[in-house]
């Protein structure tokens, strides 16, 4: 039994969803404190890949990062290439889960009571401690909600990893394209198997976090 | 201690323009909502920055733009109160309170400001507690310890008491009060509550649209508001549009009457006040015919409602207030009131400030 496929989806979709939290709420956190006419703008940018077909992603990730274009080549120099390899599923799958991570936490930021920030500054408190200590926690639910439907979104792409690193058996294949893969040479069995697998997954996921919110409660911060 | 405040900011439909100073004690601001009380505050404690001006506390410069000094929150050593506490809910009254004393270093020296503190605000037993499991008195107590143990120079109240049940109200204000003295802090408190500021404040300045009307001692200020919006904001319930007619004596239009005045009558006079409590059917002047209009019972006083024998027909009637068991049982025939209790009022722009 090859387990490449699953331990390649787990490590894509965890570090994507590393990355999509602090871009995400960062973005989010910005992105809320600017200007209006600024902030439809950005906004309109960063959502787009949410309503995109995945596939468009891909089109343009592989005309930026794609082999022989300059960038792709230039990144070649330090050996890096995203195009047919593991962790180029990394940046397709944060580019697609990306606008979900931002647009709960920009959510979440923008009910957030400001007069709990202005009263940690007048106490003296640093804005990296109202940030992480005040802020955070207060939005904790939406941030909480934006990292697991990032992570399951980063876990269930196909299109936009599928153009960009494609199909390698033991080297970029994750169970979407597995299934894929397995349903398009007939192996329905094999596809059936991994469909079960991804379904437990998403369903582990899922208790977790209704686990995490019940503690949640219980600590009676709500 | 002191505390000089000189800003302009334009927020598109509404200016703000305050110049404020205050010596020691208990100032208040008080204005009807909207009229920029806290957004005064919020600029002395950097949270809003203004246009230009200059604020200074104790010789400290914390804002001035033209020598670009506009010092961050953390830096300007302010206490500053929240009309809703903005207690951390993710932590408990311990934690926010170790908040406030995120400056002392010496970890014995925190232990024993935190218990301390703790013990004067009698929460002791409610340190493990988290906000929202507290009552709106115990918040505000939580939130309090948590800005004194910073030891702020100058403490803002930005209506400390409005989040509060009314019967709550009255016995946490003298709480207040003591604390306040106690401390020895000097205090900036926001309200429209004239009966709060009249209370807690020794000073009070009258705000209206973005700028200052009066400042100057509580007492003197509500016996004497030299202007329209002033009588109202303290209370004053009979207002209206009079002209001087001699040295001592106005005429009221609107209620067909003359009245004598205690003080000399300035040539800008623009309407005259009178206090509902100060009406007396036993005084010797200013008497003139009156008939009842309505009346209206409280717990413990009675609001009679009248007009002048001349009174203009579409001008609202006057009010008659006084305690319940000195209500008449048959409206007077004639009531008077003494020249001195004849409020004079005039424009907005001319009237001075009082000592």
């Amino acid at each position: 039994m090859d387990w490449y496929p699953l331990i390649n989806s787990l490590r894509i979709a965890a570090i994507s969803c590393v990355l999509v939290f602090f871009t995400g709420v960062f973005a989010a956190y910005y992105v809320a404190r600017l200007p209006r006419a600024v902030k439809g703008i950005l906004d309109v940018f960063l959502t787009l890949p949410m309503v995109l077909p995945p596939t468009v992603c891909g089109y343009f990730l592989l005309t930026v990062f794609g082999m022989k274009r300059p960038l792709g080549m230039f990144l070649a120099q330090w050996g890096i290439q995203f195009a047919m390899t593991w962790y180029g599923g990394i940046l397709a799958s944060a580019v697609v889960a990306f606008p979900l991570m931002y647009r709960t936490a920009r959510g979440a930021f923008e009910s957030f009571d400001t007069t709990l920030a202005y009263s940690g500054q007048t106490l003296g408190l640093s804005n990296t401690y109202i940030f992480w200590k005040i802020r955070m926690p207060a939005c904790r639910q939406g941030i909480l909600a934006g990292t697991v439907l990032a992570f399951a979104r980063a876990l269930g792409e196909y299109g936009a990893t599928s153009m960009l690193i494609g199909y390698i058996p033991g080297k970029t294949a994750t169970i979407s394209t597995t299934v894929y893969q397995l349903w398009r040479t007939n192996d329905e069995a094999g596809a059936f198997f991994w469909v079960l697998i991804n379904m437990a997954i998403s369903t582990v996921v899922l208790l977790i976090v209704n686990m995490l919110e019940r503690r949640n409660g219980k600590a009676g911060a709500s | 201690m002191s505390l000089s405040v000189h800003i302009k900011k334009d927020f598109g439909g509404f200016r703000l323009c305050v110049d404020l100073e205050h010596e020691s004690g208990i100032t208040g601001l008080l204005g009807a909502s909207g009229c920029g009380k806290s957004l005064t505050l919020k600029s002395i404690a950097g949270i809003v920055t203004p246009d230009q001006g200059r604020i200074v506390l104790n010789g400290r410069v914390l804002f001035d733009s033209e020598q670009h000094i506009n010092l961050k929150p953390q830096m300007r050593n302010v206490g500053y109160l929240f009309q809703n506490y903005a207690l951390f809910p993710n932590m408990t009254v311990e934690k926010n309170v170790l908040c406030g004393l995120n400056r002392e270093k010496d970890k014995k020296l925190k232990k024993k400001k935190l218990e301390d503190a703790l013990a004067m605000m009698e929460l002791t037993e409610l340190a493990g507690s988290y906000p929202h499991q507290l009552s709106g008195g115990q918040q505000q107590r939580a939130a309090l310890a948590r800005i004194l143990v910073s030891e702020p120079e100058l403490l803002l109240l930005d209506e400390p008491f409005s989040a509060l049940d009314a019967y709550l109200r009255d016995s946490l204000q003298i709480q207040v009060k003591e604390l306040l003295e106690h401390f020895g802090k000097d205090v900036l408190l926001v309200s429209h509550s004239r009966d709060e500021v009249y209370h807690l404040c020794s000073h009070v300045a009258l705000i209206d649209g973005g700028r200052i009307l009066e400042t100057g001692r509580t007492k003197a200020i509500f016996a004497s508001p030299g202007s329209r919006i002033g009588a109202v904001l303290t209370g004053c319930k009979n207002i209206a549009a009079a002209r001087k007619t001699g040295e001592y004596e106005v005429e009221v239009p609107e209620w067909g009457i003359r009245l004598k005045t205690g003080r000399p009558v300035g040539d800008h006079i623009c309407a005259v006040g009178i206090r509902a409590h100060y009406f007396n059917p036993r005084a010797g002047e200013n008497v003139f015919p009156v008939r009842l209009d309505g009346r209206m019972e409280e717990p413990f006083e009675t609001t009679i409602l009248f007009r002048y024998q001349d009174q203009d027909r579409d001008s609202a009637p006057v009010w008659w207030r006084l305690p319940k068991d000195r209500a008449p049982e048959k409206m007077p025939e004639r009531l008077g009131i003494a020249p001195q209790n004849v409020l004079l009022l005039y424009p907005e722009d001319t009237a001075g400030e009082k000592e």
